[in-house]
């Protein structure tokens, strides 16, 4: 009750929100039987995470002063974590349901192509710019439903659908698009998206609601449960009674629907859709989400894990512009970054469970 | 032959061929001999009269292959070359899928030499993988019109034909410093948007850009590089934005990217700065037609409809018809000319949608 509670306060982050008064509890020693539990909980698996950023974040203060510890440098980490951050949020429940899905990134394009064709514009002017969102809702959906039913009830590997889908959908993308970039002439569209409420970007905004429905999903209801069973023994699953073909097409139109989230942010960010959109979301994404702590097996998930997983590559990103450093160095360190923050992450889990 | 001396000509062409119909129909009037120069003339001004090069001559089959056009200027390359090749009643086009995998392109090139097709022209996914191809070509007798990215061996290629990435970058330096002169910036703050980093065109232009700066003994305080994207545009220049709170002058290498970069500017509320652009898209065109942006500089989408011409040229044994010397040079290098408010008009037609 109070981890919710807490996670949906918390807003754009509801990582620390979540850890930072568990780890004072058990550092106030006392409880230690809560301590211990906690920490072998969410909080534990994470604390490498939260441990990996704050040392990002020194970097950063240490590097770039003032300029990295401004609220509009954060905020603009924020804003661009947003977008790859609902991908990864959907895409941490087809992983941790045993799937995996390379067409995310394919899915974006096709999404934002789609919603911002001169059609689809000038009946978004005419009525109002929702359709444009419907627009896109309706496209990444349905491309998770096609997914879903090839691999749940067609029997095919989900490696394999997605590859297929990634092609496709790209392909498609191009050819509405005629390869174009087409640019978002709906003022109120972009008003509304671009704008910000109480300081706070409506993009960020947009990610804190999808994590925290994510989690919640996730975390307290059967949904999310029964995507545990799924993931971890579907064979299980089933005879426990759990229509498993059923669930796993549902992950990935969840899936998609995110991707369709994701490519109505992309727009207002970038004013425009093109079949370009969504470049190699489908590595940053499973990335983010292996890096969170995410089973790629299956059985075990964690969106918090992947909030963290997101914003420890946006800060990084950023952190490097700021000490203006050339992309080779950028990718030497991303590489080593990576690698210490799993490192860390499996340390502090390893101790912290018990037994 | 550039595209805009081209049009130019077209449009004076055209002007004169409409008088000379007038007269002739004045004429006609009067009199009963047939007005022989308005059917030429009236019809489609460009295409005849010139030189003997535009007359129909024996047909020649073209091969055409260059990467996928998954990028507006790529896109615009290929259709290009694709038009220039349809106003030629002599040119069977063969043109080949656009692909990025250099071994496929081999395959083309391979599948023109059996086909015994009469010039090829090919826009390399990566000059030096393709080398050894196009010297089969050549040594099959089959000229090569290589455009844009150069092979590793000049015996590669009967004609190079390229943009100037060096260039860009020495133009929009040289810009640069004039800004810096005309509004008295002194050590001006310059930042720069590249393209992809790891291609050598990228090096090039920043390469052009850092030699043309220290001229005036300015340099590039920041520097980014997105990937040709609108979105990575848009992500490199929002961190670049809070990477320095004042800046004078940003140098974007791609108008693709720039409509990213350009939300970028918009998404930070931030304009104290000149931007001046890359390639030349009809954005970036519109864009200084309406003063958002100070200049972009010119990257032809023309060269593989230029290299197209001159390949049907190599076909038919012609030359160059503006030049004295009977056979086509074997390099041709395309300036890379800024465009601002003051001449966009004259360029418009060269921007190409993105």
């Amino acid at each position: 009750m109070s981890l919710q509670a807490s996670a949906v306060e918390s807003g754009g982050q509801p990582g620390p929100g979540e850890d930072v008064p568990e780890k004072k509890g058990s550092s106030g020693g006392g409880f230690r039987s809560r301590a211990t539990d906690l920490l072998s909980g969410s909080a534990g698996r994470n604390l490498g995470l939260v441990i990996a950023l704050l040392l990002l974040c020194l970097i950063g203060l240490i590097t770039a002063g003032d300029r990295f510890a401004n609220v509009d440098n954060m905020m603009t980490v924020l804003r661009l974590a947003s977008v790859i951050g609902v991908v990864s949020v959907g895409m941490t429940f087809v992983i941790t349901g045993g799937g995996i899905d390379l067409s995310v990134g394919a899915i974006v394009a096709l999404a934002s192509v789609w919603a911002t064709t001169l059609a689809t514009q000038t009946m978004a002017t005419d009525v109002h710019w929702i359709l444009m969102v419907t627009t896109a809702l309706a496209v990444g959906a349905g491309c998770g439903l096609v997914n879903g039913l090839l691999i749940a009830y067609g029997r095919m590997a989900a490696f394999i659908v997605t590859l297929a889908m990634l092609a496709a959908a790209r392909g498609l993308a191009e050819l509405i698009a005629d390869k174009k970039t087409q640019v978002v002439t709906v003022g109120p569209f972009l008003d509304f998206f671009r704008g910000s409420l109480l300081g706070v970007p409506r993009l960020v905004i947009i990610f804190a609601l999808v994590a925290v429905a994510g989690w919640i999903l996730l975390n307290r209801t059967a949904y999310g449960r029964r995507t545990l069973a799924v993931g971890g023994n579907p064979e299980a699953a089933r005879l426990a009674g759990i229509n498993v073909k059923r669930h796993q097409t549902s992950l990935y139109v969840l899936l998609g629907v995110a991707c369709g989230i994701a490519a109505v942010m992309l727009m207002a960010r970038t004013t425009a859709g093109t079949s370009t959109h969504g470049t190699l979301y489908e590595l940053d994404a499973i990335a983010a989400v292996v890096i969170g702590g995410t089973l790629l097996s299956g059985g075990r998930g964690t969106i918090v894990g992947t909030v963290f997983g997101v914003l420890i590559f946006t800060t990084l990103t950023n952190v490097f512009t700021l000490n203006n450093l050339d992309t080779s160095t950028q990718a030497v360190a991303k590489g080593a970054i990576i690698v210490i923050a799993v490192l860390l992450q499996q340390r502090v889990a390893a101790r912290s469970t018990p037994g | 032959m550039s595209a805009t001396a081209r049009s130019r000509r077209t449009r004076t062409l055209t002007r004169i061929g409409a008088l000379t119909a007038v007269a002739a129909l004045a004429v006609g009037c009067t009199s009963n001999t047939p007005a022989e120069e308005s059917n030429g003339g009236g019809d489609d001004g460009g295409t005849t009269a010139v030189s003997a090069n535009d007359d129909p001559g024996e047909t020649v089959t073209i091969g055409f292959s260059g990467p996928e056009a998954d990028h507006g200027w790529l896109a615009a390359i290929n259709s290009a070359a694709r038009e220039e090749a349809d106003k030629y009643e002599d040119i069977e086009f063969d043109i080949a899928e656009g692909t990025n995998d250099p071994s496929a392109q081999i395959a083309h090139i391979e599948s023109f030499i059996s086909k015994g097709v009469d010039a090829i022209v090919l826009l390399p996914t990566d000059g030096a993988a393709l080398t050894e191809a196009a010297t089969e070509a050549m040594q099959a007798g089959i000229p090569v019109v290589n455009v844009d990215r150069e092979f590793s061996n000049e015996f590669a290629a009967r004609v190079t034909i390229l943009g100037d990435n060096y260039g860009m970058g020495v133009s929009a330096g040289t810009y640069a410093c004039q800004l810096v002169e005309e509004n008295d910036l002194g050590d001006a703050v310059i930042a720069e948007i590249a393209g992809i980093d790891s291609l050598p065109l990228t090096q090039d232009r920043s390469q052009g850009f850092e030699d043309a700066l220290s001229e005036c003994g300015q340099d590039v305080d920041r520097r980014v590089a997105a990937e040709f994207t609108v979105e990575s545009g848009e992500a490199a220049a929002s961190n670049l934005l809070q990477a320095a709170n004042e800046i004078d002058i940003i140098w974007n290498h791609d108008d693709d990217q720039g409509v990213g970069v350009k939300a970028a500017f918009e998404n930070a509320d931030r304009d104290e700065f000149f931007f001046i652009g890359g390639a030349g898209s009809a954005n970036a065109m519109r864009w200084i037609e309406a003063g958002e942006m100070e200049a972009t500089v010119l990257y032809p989408p023309t060269q593989a409809a230029d290299g197209v011409r001159l390949a049907r040229l190599l076909a038919q044994d012609k030359g160059l018809s503006d030049l004295v010397q009977v056979e086509v040079p074997r390099r041709i290098v395309l300036n890379a000319p800024v465009v601002t408010a003051d001449n966009v008009e004259q360029y418009m037609p060269l921007g190409f949608e993105s």
